[in-house]
């Protein structure tokens, strides 16, 4: 195939565009999303099999370990999951590199921050005092 | 078409609100009563009703046409009646699990 006028010396184009780890995080979208199919399946059924959806009844489901692995899991993958994601979206509609740079570094500080949060929380009902 | 532009939009929805809400959900439960209490309340108000609908429907959404999506990473489905077929099946099936899962929700009132 020629070239011809369409195309781009190498070294204006290494280090851009979307491959430089693409096939990495093309793989870890995909892994999380096969665990969020199982993780989300199991808050939605977790929920509608809780008697009822009052603190007390929340609290001692997170505080079994049945409860509490799970979400502890769905948070680290969700969170991860989402913030691939987003940088999908990102890299597609942002195209300017100084916007795109920062639209995904404010993502990350989301992505961490929040599943610290979370994380946090859980820990708290599983590990707190008997309510 | 209609179908990836919809697993971008839930997916933006659910990495931004979903997880946001689950977030503030995890932190109630962990505050005591009155935070707990301030949480439910704003999950009976209509609005928050149609928030939480919404991101019961977006997940289900995003679910099943992230499904379809991993089968089309794999090369197959992608003749066209077939494509378009499995495309429909995410949109009735997500609608159908929301509402089984609402119905369920609200009727059993919680």
């Amino acid at each position: 195939m020629s070239l011809g006028d369409s195309s781009t010396p190498i070294g204006k184009v290494r280090g851009l565009g979307s491959a430089q780890h693409g096939g990495e995080h093309w793989i870890t979208e995909r892994i999380t999303s096969i665990a969020l199919l199982l993780l989300g399946v199991w808050l939605i059924a977790s929920l509608l099999l809780l008697p009822k959806l009052d603190q007390r009844t929340v609290i001692e489901w997170l505080r079994s370990p049945s409860g509490a692995v799970p979400m502890a899991l769905f948070i680290i993958v969700g969170f991860r999951h989402a913030l691939d994601g987003m940088k999908v979206v990102i890299d597609d509609y942002v195209h300017e590199e100084g916007s795109r740079f920062a639209w995904n570094a404010l993502m990350l500080f989301l992505a961490v921050g929040g599943g610290a949060l979370a994380l946090f929380a859980l820990a708290r009902i599983a590990f707190g005092a008997v309510a | 078409m209609a179908a990836s532009i919809l697993h971008r939009a839930t997916g933006v929805a659910l990495s931004i609100g979903g997880l946001a809400i689950l977030t503030w959900w995890l932190f109630a439960i962990s505050s005591g009563p009155d935070a707990y209490e301030t949480f439910t309340r704003a999950a009976r108000h209509p609005l928050g009703l149609i928030v939480l609908v919404g991101m019961t429907w977006s997940f289900f959404q995003h679910l099943l046409s992230g499904i379809r999506h991993l089968v089309m990473d794999t090369g197959a489905t992608f003749e066209l009646g077939i494509n378009k077929a499995s495309a429909i099946l995410t949109f009735v099936g997500a609608v159908l699990l929301t509402a089984l899962v609402w119905f369920y929700f609200l009727g059993v009132a919680k």
